[in-house]
């Protein structure tokens, strides 16, 4: 009490409490408000389907449970093309397209970042290529492929069907973004790791393939996933080519039918492909930072 | 002498205006060591670079057996697998398991059999104690196993000399020890080496000639005992007064 250094200590015990606001979600009480706010995030997506003016309008539109399974079924009856069968075709498209991008993208990359004074011309063609395919909105490539190629009369090429077309147009486009994403991760690899490849006489090929492309590609998995899950939803667009995929197909049960729900039953089909795959792209997302978590002790 | 393995004559090396090797002239002899000794800075880690050539010299003459690497149907890919080169950051492959990692070059560049190099590797391995760890990958070893590694994989190219940039400068002081262990035994063995270190007893223990860089000059060369025990110069007694 008398000595120079408790001069600045309270009288009184200092006032060590968090607000009120924080105290509750404490505990057992931080499960109970993590539960009650979900529930009414809930209630409120309800509330605006069922208590809005438009709700009732809303749900038969969109929500109608028979046509959603006239949608997924088909009604050969009335012409109405199955939403299930459509997608069949947009995983087919997305299929061959990620092989053909995962290819050529590769590639690109590869000839952009090679300094053999052979490849000059191509290196300056990969450029232009990657600059004009993520410069211009995939709707135009696509009818430019599409309503195009048939035009050049170009043998085999010139004759191929509508889907074939949005798989070229597909990978045009997908390879200038896939190409940059690889490239990002050669460039990461360390450059001691050239200079070690190449300290023991591998060749440039040999440092590529054994040293810098398989540390770079570990590290873009998942942004490569992340463009596949894009991919994924711009195989519908191969509809404006007229081909029937899913969407094409719950456009056509919306026009017979006056009734929208067949574009729900086609978004929740695409749901059902896209979601594991965000769910894969998070693990591994996930994975890595806690390598690198690890690595940084 | 006719049994020169590696001959520098009057290297220049520039980066934009700065002249970081100016006229370095330097002999390595078959079964020879040759440590280089310098600041920091003072173009250790670059004659090592140029020698390899992984940098292009502005003057001066590099031969490797009596053949000058300037000639312009120089292989640089061949004249590598003939060096083998060990850097201060080990700069083993993280992809790849400890004995692929030994293994990489013998099978990719000298094309030889799988099976052989494995073989070949597992024996490397076992000569360091570190046998049992083949199968693990690098970030798994402590610095001094991972730059044992990264000897044992330079050696297993079969390399006419190696070359060693500051080995032990990225170890912790503990570790140093069995990695410098190493280099006295391949010494021993007869090993041609050229050792840019900065950790003197050994050079002194193993070096048959010392090399004193300043500022890209090659000041002074001679035995550790003359290098050491009677410097000719103030530059090598200032920097010699510095590390002890």
């Amino acid at each position: 009490m008398s000595s120079e250094n408790d001069a600045d200590a309270p009288d009184t015990p200092p006032f060590l409490f968090a607000p009120w606001r924080r105290q509750i979600l404490r505990g057992r009480n931080g499960l109970i408000a993590s539960v009650s706010s979900s529930v009414a995030i809930v209630m409120a997506v309800i509330a605006i389907l069922f208590w809005t003016p438009g709700g009732t309008t809303f749900r038969f539109y969109f929500l109608n449970p028979h046509f959603m399974w006239l949608a997924l079924r088909g009604d050969p009856a009335h012409a109405v093309n199955s939403v299930l069968g459509g997608i069949v075709t947009n995983i087919w498209i997305f299929l061959l397209c990620e092989v053909l991008v995962l290819v050529f993208a590769l590639l690109i990359a590869w000839v952009r970042i090679s300094v053999s004074p052979l490849l000059f011309p191509f290196r300056i063609l990969a450029t232009v290529y990657t600059d004009i395919f993520r410069g211009i909105p995939f709707i135009l490539v696509i009818y430019m492929v599409g309503f195009g190629l048939p035009f050049l009369g170009l043998g085999f090429l010139s004759t191929q069907s509508p889907a074939v077309y949005a798989c070229i147009a597909l990978t045009l486009t997908y390879s200038a973004y896939v190409a940059e994403v690889y490239r990002a991760g050669l460039h990461s690899v360390p450059h001691g790791q050239i200079l070690a490849a190449r300290s023991l006489g591998l060749t440039q090929y040999a440092t590529m393939r054994r040293v810098i492309l398989p540390q770079g590609v570990r590290t873009v998995i998942p942004p490569l996933l992340n463009d596949f899950i894009s991919l994924q939803k711009d195989t519908a667009l191969a509809s404006l080519l007229g081909v029937i995929e899913t969407v094409r197909a719950a456009q056509i049960g919306t026009d017979s039918y006056f009734n929208a729900s067949a574009l729900t039953m086609s978004a929740l089909l695409f749901l059902v492909m896209t979601i594991p795959m965000t769910r894969f792209t998070d693990h591994l997302i996930e994975k890595d930072r806690e390598k690198r978590l690890a690595g940084a002790q | 002498m006719s049994d020169a393995v590696l001959k520098m004559t009057s290297v220049v090396k520039r980066f934009d205006h700065h002249e970081v090797l100016r006229d370095v002239s330097l002999t390595l002899h078959r079964h020879e060591v040759v440590c280089l000794i310098g600041a920091s800075g003072s173009g250790k880690s670059t004659l090592l670079r140029c020698a390899n050539l992984l940098e292009t010299i502005n003057g001066g003459d590099i031969e490797l057996f009596g053949q000058s690497l300037l000639d312009p149907r120089i292989d640089p890919d061949l004249v590598r697998r003939h060096m083998g080169t060990v850097f201060q950051s080990f700069n083993l492959f993280p992809h790849l398991s400890v004995l692929d990692n030994v293994a990489l070059g013998p099978v990719r560049a000298l094309k030889r059999p799988l099976n052989d190099v494995r073989e070949e590797a597992m024996a490397l391995l076992a000569r360091i104690g570190l046998q049992d760890r083949a199968g693990e990958f690098p970030d798994r070893l402590s610095g001094g196993q991972q730059q044992r590694v990264a000897i044992v994989r330079s050696l297993a190219m079969r390399p006419s000399l190696l070359l060693l940039d500051e080995v032990t400068s990225a170890l912790d002081p503990t570790l140093v020890g069995e990695v410098l262990d190493l280099l006295s035994d391949l010494a021993k063995s007869g090993t041609t080496m050229l050792i840019a270190t900065h950790e003197m007893n050994f050079a002194r223990e193993v070096a048959h000639q010392v090399v004193f860089l300043d500022q890209g000059v090659l000041v002074e060369q001679g035995s550790p005992e003359e290098i050491f025990d009677h410097p000719q110069h103030d530059a090598t007694r200032a920097f010699l007064g510095r590390v002890r």
